[in-house]
């Protein structure tokens, strides 16, 4: 197929995607797919951003084995609110992640809550990789903000842990199949990036899968009932409703 | 025999509750005392370029704990930025076991801790925003900062928690600068932990040149 002229040149180009094979996650059982928000695999050192509403779960899954998502989560209508890692170990008095684990914006809200996890291994201690940072900061980028906004991130599905001495060992992956979900309580800038966790000694990752679908009736009922939990789920919800127009709510 | 006298550029207190900031000089040294004992030292680091903050230059907890592989600061300790670029080097540390992971405590964070009734106490967020202000910064450059002199232990199973310190009356830690580094301190007042004893007291900032 030529590509001298546009007309060849446009041929050629609406000619790839028919051909093309696409890794698309599938519709995770139980999920009505016409609640399907988000549906994204993302390749070994690249990145996905999405804005998700209020009320969405987003799981995301390590099929192979070897991804490793570095997560980062703004609010969408105030980027200046964003996770804060200190907060979000220091205030339910716990430095690893697990199902009840809020995910605290620097406001004192809860921006998200991992609701469903079948790894265990995973690690706010030691951030993204110098690799790594440059995708991070292209996804503040398109979302206007810029390298101010790249803090300290989670990561999922590559865990380290810490000895007496303060000492890290790394404890690497769960093996394939695992998969983490988080409700998102408002809504949010999701920025993923899939690379290696900075003390993984083969730093090579696999595929991340990204999906998310409407789910809110899960709002309605806390996760946990730790005081400190209720006390951001509070603060979340009041924000929440204190914003909305009258109108809207007529 | 030859003699090394080193200058003091700046003795200062830094009053009980109070923010602090101050620019150290390639080589220059930064003497922190914990002059009452068991005072929290809220600090964040920036690369300067003259007196102009460089926002890709600022300290990263976890690319410093990360290149170190441990929680824990002390003498020998490199604090980093995200791209890896040491800032300041600890170089004299008479307590150990300084926090890099608790970060500072806001109006806002005290609501989910503590209730709703400490809202309109005094937090380290408030000095840190304050502080950062006046060299042209806002809230998108404040993030997880070091803790000196706060003891924040994690137990086997991930629990983790603010505990008495282990620092003294009259014990310091000293910080060397790798890079012109401008320090940003909230002389911390919380007063619903034993991060302060219970009990916000002054700390003195000595800066001294090579």
């Amino acid at each position: 197929m030529t590509t001298a002229s546009t007309d060849g040149a446009r041929s050629h180009a609406r000619s790839q995607a028919g051909g093309a094979t696409m890794r698309i996650p599938a519709v995770p059982d139980g999920v009505d797919g016409s609640r399907l928000v988000w549906s994204e695999s993302v390749p070994a050192d690249s990145y996905a951003t999405r804005v998700l509403g209020r009320g969405t779960r987003l799981r995301l899954a390590d099929p192979d084995g070897g991804a490793c998502a570095h997560l980062l989560l703004f609010r969408a209508d105030a980027s200046w609110e964003r996770l804060n890692i200190a907060d979000t170990m220091k205030v339910p008095w716990q430095a690893y992640l697990s199902v009840g684990h809020p995910l605290l914006s620097d406001q004192g809200r809860v921006l998200a809550t991992v609701v469903a996890d079948t790894s265990g291994h995973h690690d706010m201690l030691c951030g993204l990789p110098r690799a790594g940072q440059q995708k991070m900061l292209l996804a503040a980028i398109k979302h206007g903000m810029d390298i101010r906004d790249v803090a300290p991130s989670a990561t999922l599905f590559k865990g380290a842990r810490v000895e007496d001495s303060g000492a890290l060992t790394y404890t690497g992956s769960a093996g394939p199949g695992a998969a983490v979900e988080l409700l998102i309580h408002l809504p949010v800038v999701v920025a993923v990036v899939n690379t290696a966790h900075p003390l993984d000694p083969q730093p090579a990752v696999t595929g991340l899968d990204i999906v998310a679908w409407r789910a809110p009736d899960e709002l309605t009922t806390p996760v946990n009932d730790e005081p400190e939990y209720l006390r951001a789920l509070f603060n979340t919800e009041a924000t929440w409703a204190a914003a909305q127009s009258s109108e809207a709510l007529r | 025999m030859t003699t090394t006298l080193s200058t003091v550029i700046c003795d200062e207190v830094v009053a009980a509750c109070s923010p602090w900031s101050a620019i150290l000089r390639t080589g220059q040294s930064l003497q922190i005392v914990d002059l009452h004992g068991n005072q929290a030292v809220d600090t964040l680091f920036y690369a300067v370029d003259g007196d102009t903050v460089d926002p890709a230059g600022r300290y990263n907890a976890q690319a410093t704990v990360a290149a170190q592989r441990n929680i824990f600061l002390t003498a020998g300790s490199v604090l980093r930025a995200a791209d890896g670029r040491p800032l300041v080097t600890i170089v004299a540390d008479e307590v150990g076991n300084h926090d890099t992971i608790a970060g500072a405590c806001s109006k806002e964070s005290n609501t989910l801790r503590y209730g709703h009734h400490t809202v309109h106490q005094h937090a380290c967020a408030e000095n840190f925003l304050t502080e950062a202000a006046r060299w042209g910064m806002g809230k998108r450059d404040i993030v997880s900062n070091i803790n000196f002199f706060m003891n924040v232990p994690v137990e086997a199973d991930g629990t983790l928690g603010i505990v008495d310190g282990v620092s003294a009356p009259g014990k310091s830690l000293t910080v060397r600068a790798e890079t012109d580094t401008l320090v940003l301190v909230s002389n911390c007042p919380q007063i619903n932990n034993p991060c302060n004893g219970f009990d916000p007291t002054p700390v003195r900032m000595v800066i001294t040149s090579a």
